[in-house]
């Protein structure tokens, strides 16, 4: 293991150098970009494979390697990477998930005439996305986090020509960046306290028991632990990047990137780095027994969870729609890692990679196959044309709703509820993840009865029926539906791979604990909770498909009020709008008046000032010089011509004066003080 | 080596003023190759410098009597942090020579101020002798004076006069206190290191610090005295405001930490949180003013005040690792400013006549040239401080310095870096992505030449250099931030 560690950095660094040429490469160069960005991506692939194969190995939980950046002062900072099974799993999913959505994009992307930078971005993406698996200290991490932030922009504006495209790419870039700001600071404090921000490095990196006793007894405001304190704004980071509550705004604006995009980086990888990163962070957040700081990431995970959910079920964009349950679930898997720990919930982020971005890519080939239509009142009987995509779009939404027994999502999001149902702070998040539950199965039922049943609605404005997409599209979304499906049972109660790798421990096969007390009742109750929501969505939805566009959404008809509230996503846009925005606006407003009014006009009239006393000076200077009447009269005159002189509009002179006016006040007040 | 800069520059400037006025090629030649020279006599200065003195102790390059009976000394030395300054203004003068081609006005005179103002910056970071320092100081107004009132755009006689003005205001505050300070300690000397040495009464130095160092930090566009920088940067040439931002600003700063908080470190304690609080300030204020702001220039203009105030906090912070942080943003945002007002000024309002941000809106200049929306937008992603460019480094070290110190104000720090990004992002979007028609606006434009592609190549490749590998300026800061010169203001503090 510890040799495969020290090159490690290779998995970043291959994409990275493929972005640095694909940026450099002409315009027209569109398959030397894409198999730039495809070969680096294998590379990365196949050494992550390797990475992942010595993680399993016996010798040792986990290696670290270390390299000098620079030197600060009488320390030095290093930057440093790790192999443990939470890098290697996570390797294994983005560098696998990346592959698939490159190859995919060759076809969603064909006609499209900035090709080579889409793959150029692409890459540079999934460099600073494996930067953030791999980096063993906060710093790397910081660092990837952010280029991870830039290349999302990017990608987000991709399509600048479009005004939404851009504002959206401004708005996710400007909303994560606050996030970020907590995590700066959470950065800087743990660095002033902990002295190094490695978090393994023998007993000296800031995760290890030595340095997490320290930060733990140290208490700062309201007796709150610092541990407590930085563990709260490296989680804000962590709010940002995974478009919790109350930072998820960006996140549905950011499908007006090209759906490629959407699938790994708004759903499979970046946002769940927020996620990684809680798991990541998570010896300090739980340091010293001091679990404030996880209470807090599990409440606002289910809230989100709940909250998102209700969003999605009043959406009509096809990609929104599964763009509020990738909020919904990012919610999950936080309350995952607080009610539950690491494994908990990093086991649901992978399972939910794979069937999310299933759903993507899905709805991206029904988007390709519906000349580029996303209303999902607009299709329907896409069952018929599109039969692959069908297939594995059903796949992913009963793996995302929790079909139960054979999907992945049931056996993660049941790990989830299990551990909120014994989580002894408050049986409040085990309501809210079933009631999200419920929506998740229900919104889904009525995104896919719009969609692929009824009969097929001819748009208004369609040129022309839908088609199926190519095998370059479909092959990825049968491998990601297999995957979508046999993702869970790594992790089963019976035979708890995952954890258990996770961990560091043997994996033990034990059936009889599926039957075990609340393990059975709840996954009857998870069962019951998605079979309900199911018939509720067939029942509404399962024949409005046929009718006309101008058919008002049944829910709608039923519950007009509070379905606007659902289609508005609560108005929390317009309240950013109305207070943050406005606010800084106003703010920027006065100070600009500051700038032209105030300081300009107190700087006109210290001039004005100082050429009045050089005036007066010079007055009293003539006077003083020239004695007696006559001399007294032309001293005056000679005053008078000094004053029309002084006002000769000419700088230089209004300089010269400034500068005697100066050297007297020098001259009295060094006279004033030796 | 260093000291031949001084003397390079200077000699270049005599040389432009014997040229016969119409040879402007030869003009432009003459002033490349000059600034060409005095940056590599910098390279190798700086290579000798890190070679032998690894202690980063002042090395002395020149001293000679000048003054007799005032016992001045033309003294000349140089140490890591006046390296880093001499090494930025050799590169920020080759560009601003390369962003100049193509001035035809008066070329021959022009590149004579230019030179003369290069060698006066050379001469301030490098003198060692408060008085020389002074008179390179004074010396620098003159050109930069009229490179604006003649050559430059908007308003120029107004911007160029409250430059002068600001100038001289801080110049005559300085003046004051040194004169002071060579009376007050009796020890008949203007050198620094010698003044260095006394221990200036405590009641004095409370008066004394902050006549100096807001006397110098004027020029550093310290707030609420920085509203020279937006108009002056304005009204400005390109190569003027290059120049402005990205090397007479950083001589206030470099005027602050070497004759201010050298000599008067129990004045500078007293007065340590006041001036903090003012940098951050201008962080906030700068970066949201920009926001708002129309004219580009206005906006590069405001953040330069914004990035300033980083420098002036870490110098706040009398640690280590503040400190080096202060000196880094110096030379980071001397590169990252210059290259912005390069975009800005040269390819952008030389080819569409306009800096508004309404008028760009609908020109789609990333269609028209772009290589400067490339440009630009690199920049850009410089200026907000993201990883792998040197104002990352920087601002990273400034803040964790700042954190031990002052907590709230660093927090209001955060607040200033995220609407820097806010606006930044805006001025993208606006000045070069802005929905438009791309074949309406198709007007042909010159094509971005030879000498701009040279001069951004120069300065972006020294921001990401210096960002991937930052030892290579701080091997030359971080030895000297513990010699006995700063050992009076570092005091304590973890690092």
């Amino acid at each position: 293991m510890q040799h495969v560690v020290q090159y490690l950095w290779l998995i970043p660094a291959v994409p990275l150098v493929m972005a640095g040429i694909g940026a450099l490469l002409k315009r027209e160069r569109r398959r030397a970009a894409a198999g730039l960005a495809i070969g680096g991506m294998a590379v990365a692939w196949v050494l992550s494979c390797v990475a992942f194969v010595a993680s399993l190995g016996p010798d040792s939980f986990r290696a670290t390697c270390t390299v000098k950046w620079f030197d600060l002062g009488d320390a030095s900072v290093p930057l440093g990477w790790m192999l443990d099974p939470l890098t290697a799993i996570m390797l294994m999913m983005v560098t696998f998930l990346a592959l698939l959505i490159f190859i995919y994009s060759l076809g969603y992307m064909a006609e499209d005439e900035n090709f080579t930078r889409f793959f150029c971005f692409m890459s540079l993406f999934g460099a600073a996305m494996l930067g953030i698996v791999i980096a063993n200290s906060l710093l790397l991490l910081f660092i990837s986090w952010e280029l991870v932030g830039l290349s999302s922009y990017l990608l987000i504006g991709f399509w600048f020509e479009k005004p939404q495209a851009a504002a959206a790419a401004k708005k996710a870039f400007i909303t994560t960046r606050i996030g970020d700001m907590g995590l700066l600071l959470g950065m800087l404090w743990l660095y002033s306290k902990s002295g190094t921000l490695l978090f393994y490095d023998n007993g000296h990196g800031c995760l290890e028991a030595a340095s997490l006793a320290r930060l733990a007894a140290a208490a700062t405001l309201g007796g709150m632990a610092v541990s407590t304190a930085i563990s709260l704004l490296i989680f804000a980071g962590a709010v940002g990047k995974s478009g919790q509550l109350p930072l998820h705004v960006w996140l549905p604006d950011a499908m007006e990137g090209p759906t490629p995009v959407s699938a790994l980086i708004h759903a499979a990888t970046m946002v769940a780095a927020g996620v990684f990163l809680v798991a990541r962070m998570y010896p300090l957040m739980s340091a010293g027994g001091h679990l404030a700081a996880l209470e807090v990431v599990t409440w606002v995970g289910a809230i989100t969870a709940v909250f998102a959910a209700a969003i999605a079920v009043a959406q009509n964009d096809i990609k929104r729609i599964i763009a509020y349950s990738t909020i919904s679930q990012l919610g999950y898997m936080m309350m995952g890692l607080g009610v539950g720990g690491v494994a908990v919930g990093m086991f649901h982020l992978i399972t939910h990679a794979f069937f999310k971005s299933l759903l993507f890519l899905g709805a991206g080939s029904v988007i390709h196959g519906c000349h580029g239509e996303q209303d999902i009142r607009k299709m329907g009987g896409l069952k018929k044309l599109m039969p692959w995509t069908f297939a594995t779009y059903a796949a992913g939404m009963m793996a995302l709703c929790g079909v139960p027994l054979f999907f992945s999502g049931f056996w993660s999001k049941d790990e989830i509820l299990r551990a909120a149902w014994i989580w002894p702070s408050s049986p409040v998040p085990f309501c809210l993840g079933a009631a999200g539950a419920f929506l998740t199965a229900f919104y889904m039922m009525r995104q896919v009865s719009w969609v692929f049943f009824g009969k097929p609605a001819q748009a208004a404005g369609a040129r022309a029926p839908a088609h199926e997409s190519p095998g370059v599209m479909t092959i990825p979304l049968a491998v990601l539906a297999v995957f979508a499906v046999l993702a869970g049972f790594l992790g089963t109660p019976a035979w708890p791979w995952f954890q258990s790798y996770l961990n560091g421990e043997k994996v033990r096969f034990e059936p009889a604990a599926l039957l075990a007390s609340p393990q059975l009742n709840l996954m009857l109750v998870s069962a019951v909770v998605v079979g309900v929501a199911f018939l509720a969505g067939w029942k509404i939805y399962g024949n409005v498909a046929a009718q006309s566009l101008r058919a008002m959404d049944p829910l709608q008809k039923a519950l007009p009020a509070f379905y606007r509230l659902l289609e508005n996503k609560f108005f929390i846009d317009e309240f950013y709008g109305a207070t943050v925005v406005r606010l800084n606006t106003a703010f920027a407003a006065l100070a600009d008046w500051l700038d032209r009014v105030l300081w300009t006009g107190a700087v006109q009239a210290v001039t004005r000032l100082t050429v009045a006393l050089a005036r007066f000076d010079s007055a009293i200077d003539e006077l003083g010089v020239n004695a007696g009447f006559d001399a007294g009269c032309d001293g005056l005159r000679g005053a008078g011509r000094g004053l029309s002189w002084l006002q000769n509009g000419r700088v230089q002179r209004y300089m010269r004066i400034a500068g005697v006016a100066f050297s007297v006040l020098a001259l009295a007040l060094i006279w004033g003080c030796g | 080596m260093l000291a031949w800069t001084i003397l390079i520059s200077f000699l270049g400037a005599a040389a432009l003023v014997l040229l016969p006025a119409e040879s402007r090629r030869a003009a432009r030649h003459t002033a490349l190759l000059t600034a060409l020279a005095g940056l590599a006599c910098a390279l190798a200065g700086a290579v000798q410098y890190e070679r032998s003195a690894a202690s980063g102790t002042p090395v002395d390059l020149v001293n000679f009597s000048w003054i007799a009976d005032l016992h001045i000394h033309f003294h000349l030395a140089a140490d890591g942090v006046s390296i880093t300054l001499v090494l930025l203004t050799g590169i920020a003068a080759v560009a601003g020579v390369l962003f100049s081609w193509n001035i035809e006005r008066r070329t021959r005179e022009f590149f004579a101020l230019y030179l003369a103002l290069i060698g006066s910056v050379y001469g301030v970071f490098l003198s060692f002798d408060l008085f020389l320092l002074f008179v390179f100081y004074e010396l620098a107004i003159i050109p930069k004076y009229f490179l604006i009132a003649v050559w430059g755009s908007t308003r120029r006689e107004y911007g160029a006069m409250k430059l002068a003005l600001y100038s001289l205001v801080g110049s005559a505050m300085v003046l004051v206190g040194l004169i002071a300070a060579y009376v007050v300690s009796g020890a008949q000397t203007f050198d620094l290191t010698e003044l260095a040495k006394y221990h200036f009464p405590a009641a004095f130095q409370h008066w004394a610090f902050p006549l100096v160092f807001v006397g110098f930090a004027i020029l550093a566009g310290l707030w609420p005295f920085h509203t020279w920088a937006p108009t002056g940067h304005v009204a400005a040439p390109t190569a003027g405001s290059m120049l402005l931002a990205g090397v007479v600003m950083k001589l206030g700063a470099y005027g602050a930490l070497r004759v201010a908080m050298t000599l008067f470190p129990e004045g500078l304690r007293a007065w340590q949180n006041e001036i903090a609080l003012l940098a951050v300030i201008g962080i906030v204020y700068g970066a949201t003013v920009a926001l708002v702001q129309r004219d580009l220039k206005f906006v590069i203009g405001y953040s330069s005040v914004s990035h300033m105030g980083f420098v002036l906090l870490g110098l706040m912070t009398l640690s280590k690792i503040g400190l080096s942080g202060a000196v880094l943003q110096m030379f980071s945002h001397g590169i990252i400013a210059g290259l912005l007002f390069a975009v800005v000024g040269r390819m952008v309002y030389d080819r569409a006549h306009t800096r508004d941000l309404t008028e760009l809106q609908p020109m789609n200049l990333s269609a028209l040239a772009p290589f400067a929306a490339v440009t630009f937008v690199i920049a850009g992603a410089a200026s907000m401080g993201l990883p792998g460019f040197s104002g990352f480094i920087a601002e990273l070290q400034v803040l964790a310095g700042a954190w031990q110190v002052f907590p709230r104000l660093t927090l209001l720090a955060g607040v200033g870096i995220l609407v820097g990004i806010a606006f930044m992002v805006r001025v993208w979007i606006k000045a070069f992505f802005a929905e438009g028609d791309i074949k309406a606006s198709a007007i042909p434009i010159e094509p971005i030449s030879m000498p701009e592609r040279a001069g951004a190549l120069v300065l972006l490749g020294t921001t990401v250099l210096i960002g991937l590998w930052p030892g290579l300026l701080l091997n030359l800061i971080t030895p000297t931030l513990n010699s006995t010169l700063f050992q009076g203001m570092v005091k304590g503090g973890p690092q």
